[in-house]
């Protein structure tokens, strides 16, 4: 029971990691960030479960507190960078690059 | 692979429960990875944070399958797609929208997979969580926040606050200093 969890975790962080690397618009790429918290929030869960104390699920809880103020801060972020550059796309904020 | 697990040949109702949801977690992931449709891939993973939810009912930590319904169905997917609308994406089919490197991302993405899967089911083969109810209501979780976990609470509350100020610093054009 508990390596299935932990299976379905580990798919679902592998599909969020594809997404980040394949997808071209930014709000895109946030999803399967959110995606790949959440598989990592599964197997906290799944691990407190396993030992029989709470601390896992109060580390999940962290987690998807901490991800939603990244949520919003990034949001702004991308909403900032498309009103000076036309562009939500991650291919176009290239001003780093030398 | 599981020969520890007492019930694998004649699953319980907890395991087709959660295999179903992982299936349809699994499959709408994959939906928000490869959908051509910006807002379709924001309401994929309104399906997929459901499933997990349930996954974690199934898992008796109902707090955090209420939390994540709350945080994630309800907040950051609204918050997703009103970025979708201020961004002025296409609403229909966009084509553009997977970049070039697909080749790597399927290579890093099945690499990561197998280490992963490898390594848990090798790690764990024999550990079986028997589920028993009790454990992961609000009153238990309360108290182990406010009885071990302050600091880092407070710490959490702090970081809400920052990230407040700070969407609304850049997020307003009226107070740059330039």
């Amino acid at each position: 029971m508990t390596t299935h969890y932990l299976v379905l975790s580990a798919l679902l962080f592998a599909i969020g990691a594809v997404g980040v690397l394949v997808r071209r618009n930014a709000i895109v790429v946030f999803m399967c960030v959110e995606l790949m918290l959440n598989a990592c929030n599964l197997a906290f869960v799944t691990f407190a479960r396993q030992h029989g104390n709470l601390d896992g699920q109060l580390i999940a809880f962290f987690v998807m507190v901490v991800a939603a103020a990244e949520v919003v801060v990034g949001l702004a972020i991308i909403v900032t960078i498309f009103r000076t550059r036309r562009s939500a796309s991650v291919d176009d904020a290239n001003l780093l690059k030398y | 692979m599981n020969e520890a697990v007492p019930s694998y040949l004649s699953p319980t109702g907890q395991e087709i429960v959660f295999l179903l949801l992982g299936a349809v977690a699994v499959g709408s992931a994959l939906l928000v990875v490869t959908t051509k449709q910006l807002v379709h891939a924001a309401l994929w993973l309104v399906v997929s944070f459901g499933a997990l939810a349930g996954c974690y009912l199934v898992l008796t930590a109902e707090f955090v399958a209420w939390v994540q319904v709350l945080i994630y169905v309800g907040a950051v997917v609204a918050l997703l797609l009103f970025g979708i609308m201020l961004t002025r994406a296409p609403i229909g089919r966009s084509p553009g929208l997977d970049s070039g490197n697909r080749v790597v991302a399927a290579i890093v993405a099945v690499a990561t997979a197998a280490v992963l899967v490898t390594v848990v089911i090798d790690g764990f083969r024999t550990a079986y969580a028997d589920l028993t109810p009790g454990r992961g209501t609000a009153g238990e979780l309360g108290s182990s926040i406010f009885r071990n976990w302050v600091l880092p609470f407070e710490a959490l509350s702090v970081l809400l606050l920052a990230a407040l100020v700070g969407a609304i610093v850049l997020s307003r054009t009226d107070i740059r200093g330039r």
